[in-house]
């Protein structure tokens, strides 16, 4: 095995100009992957933050008695997805309201009558803020008799799971379109480095090497290549984080969210694919050039 | 026709052809190569010696016909036992075919790095074949830095470090001149005298005239009897 990984480094640094290219395009598929990768892991820690902040807000009949509440507020909180019931009176609303509204208050001054309806704000788990579970959770409260209605912000929930679906979609499409053209690149490269020892292959064979003695080397090269190229991308991209981080330290310190490096778990996967990616490149260029005709 | 002799034979070669397309290189041959002998096949340039000898080792398929080495039926033959039948020889060719980007020593030792042994044992060996073949001073020295003799008699060295059964040599002083190529013959006839089993694919007409071994003689693809 040491002669092997002798010979592929060896290979490696006789076919210089080669290799260099095969760990470039790698790098840089890699960086852009992983450049994903970051966006979407930032992107979907933005969207589960703003997923915690959405709720039901269901408005109650308005011959509804006090003592009822405790019921009604029971019922909703038994059911699938809602993390926590706030009851808001009449009055607690119209006081919220007008904080809301304290440019403009001679506009509810005049009120003679409370007009707001008495409500409960109903908190979402995040697992269960999706469009769909959010419809069937308003639908489902909104079929109690004590609720007049409920009301989530539907359009604007709406577009915003289409929004990240899109993203997440486009994200996936993205690295595998990257992952199949790097692996084509990959094995390319190494078709030239073996025809360019195409001769030499040729002269191994004739002295009675076995395909595994003739390959393994170029199965090495490939795994470093792979390496190599993972950890070139990699540190590039950790270069660029910080220097993002640096420059829009003050946002990403705030309290809307947190710009994170990629996770150590998602490290290791990127540098696995990046391995394996260098690994196939050289099966596939193999597969087709070592073969015997056979009578 | 089967030699009816009752001397063990390393190589047979039963009715058998070899066709490029419509082009038939090789009609009916049968041949037995015995062990420890020394044949010389001859004939007019594509008169099917390179051909015959591609057969043995599987340079090329059979079209047609059974051939047997050494036990082996090479029709028959899988992919992944070519590389143990391709051990059973020593190949030598008139462009000697040596890798230009390796030293002599690693052109010599790569036949028993293949066959996985130990390092060494290769340095062991591999000095003393080129100390065998007068190469030993140029042991570091690349092939394009060497006369054509020096490299055929590397070319040999290659071909009789793994100890094969048996030498093909594709006109192996085709390209020489007549001090070299008897260097090289002489080679061959050490490793003959050793008990190795060698077969010479020429034309060279001085060769044949000085020899008192068999010669199988080919035209047109076919057996001269």
């Amino acid at each position: 095995m040491i002669l092997f990984y002798k010979k592929a480094i060896q290979d490696i640094l006789d076919n210089r100009f080669l290799n260099v290219i095969t760990i470039i395009t790698i790098s840089l598929s890699i960086l852009i992957v992983s450049a994903l990768s970051l966006f979407f892991v930032n992107a979907n820690d933005i969207m589960s933050s703003w997923k915690k902040g959405i709720s039901i807000i269901a408005y109650l009949k308005p011959d509804i008695v006090e003592t009822a509440l405790p019921e009604i507020k029971g019922k909703i909180q038994g059911m699938y997805g809602v993390a926590e019931v706030e009851f808001i009176s009449k009055e607690e609303a119209m006081k919220r309201l007008k904080e809301q509204m304290k440019g403009h208050s001679s506009l509810l001054a005049d009120l003679q009558e409370n007009p707001l309806p008495d409500a409960f704000k109903i908190s979402l788990l995040t697992s269960s803020a999706g469009s769909k579970r959010v419809e069937n959770l308003a639908a489902q409260i909104e079929a109690m008799p004590s609720i007049e209605e409920a009301e989530y912000g539907r359009r604007w929930l709406e577009r915003f799971t289409n929004v990240f679906d899109l993203f997440r979609f486009t994200g996936y499409a993205m690295v595998g379109i990257f992952f199949i053209a790097v692996v084509f690149i990959v094995a390319n490269t190494i078709r030239l480095v073996i025809y360019s020892r195409q001769n030499e292959i040729e002269i191994m064979r004739l002295v009675g090497a076995t395909d595994r003695f003739i390959k393994t080397p170029f199965y090495i090269e490939g795994l470093i290549q792979g390496a190599i190229g993972g950890i070139i991308g990699l540190a590039a991209l950790f270069v660029i984080f910080i220097l993002i981080t640096l420059n829009v330290g003050q946002v990403s310190s705030s309290d809307i969210f947190h710009i994170r490096f990629l996770s150590p778990g998602v490290l290791c996967g990127i540098m696995l694919c990046s391995i394996f990616v260098g690994w196939l490149g050289c099966y596939i260029s193999l597969k087709q050039f070592l073969k015997y005709e056979t009578g | 026709m089967i030699d009816g002799n009752d001397k063990s034979s390393i190589i047979r070669m039963f009715h058998v052809h070899k066709q490029y397309g419509v082009k038939k290189a090789l009609i009916d041959i049968n041949l037995d190569v015995f062990k420890n002998e020394f044949l010389f096949i001859t004939g007019p340039s594509g008169a099917g010696k390179s051909t015959l000898l591609k057969l043995l080792y599987y340079g090329e398929p059979v079209s047609e016909g059974q051939i047997l080495i050494d036990g082996m039926n090479v029709f028959r033959i899988s992919c992944s036992r070519i590389p143990f039948l391709r051990r059973k020889f020593g190949i030598i060719f008139q462009d000697y075919k040596l890798i230009p980007t390796k030293s002599v020593f690693d052109n010599v030792a790569l036949v028993l790095e293949a066959i996985g042994r130990k390092r060494q044992l290769i340095r062991k060996k591999v000095n003393s074949v080129l100390r065998m073949v007068g190469m030993e001073e140029r042991s570091k020295s690349f092939p394009q830095s060497l006369s054509g003799g020096e490299q055929q008699r590397v070319a040999v060295a290659r071909a009789i470090v793994g100890v094969p059964k048996i030498i093909l040599a594709d006109e192996p002083t085709g390209s020489l001149d007549s001090e070299s190529a008897n260097i090289i013959v002489d080679l061959l006839k050490g490793f003959h005298a050793r008990g190795g089993t060698v077969i010479v694919a020429t034309h060279d007409k001085e060769l044949l005239r000085t020899t008192d071994n068999r010669i199988i003689h080919l035209k047109e693809g076919q057996q001269i009897k």
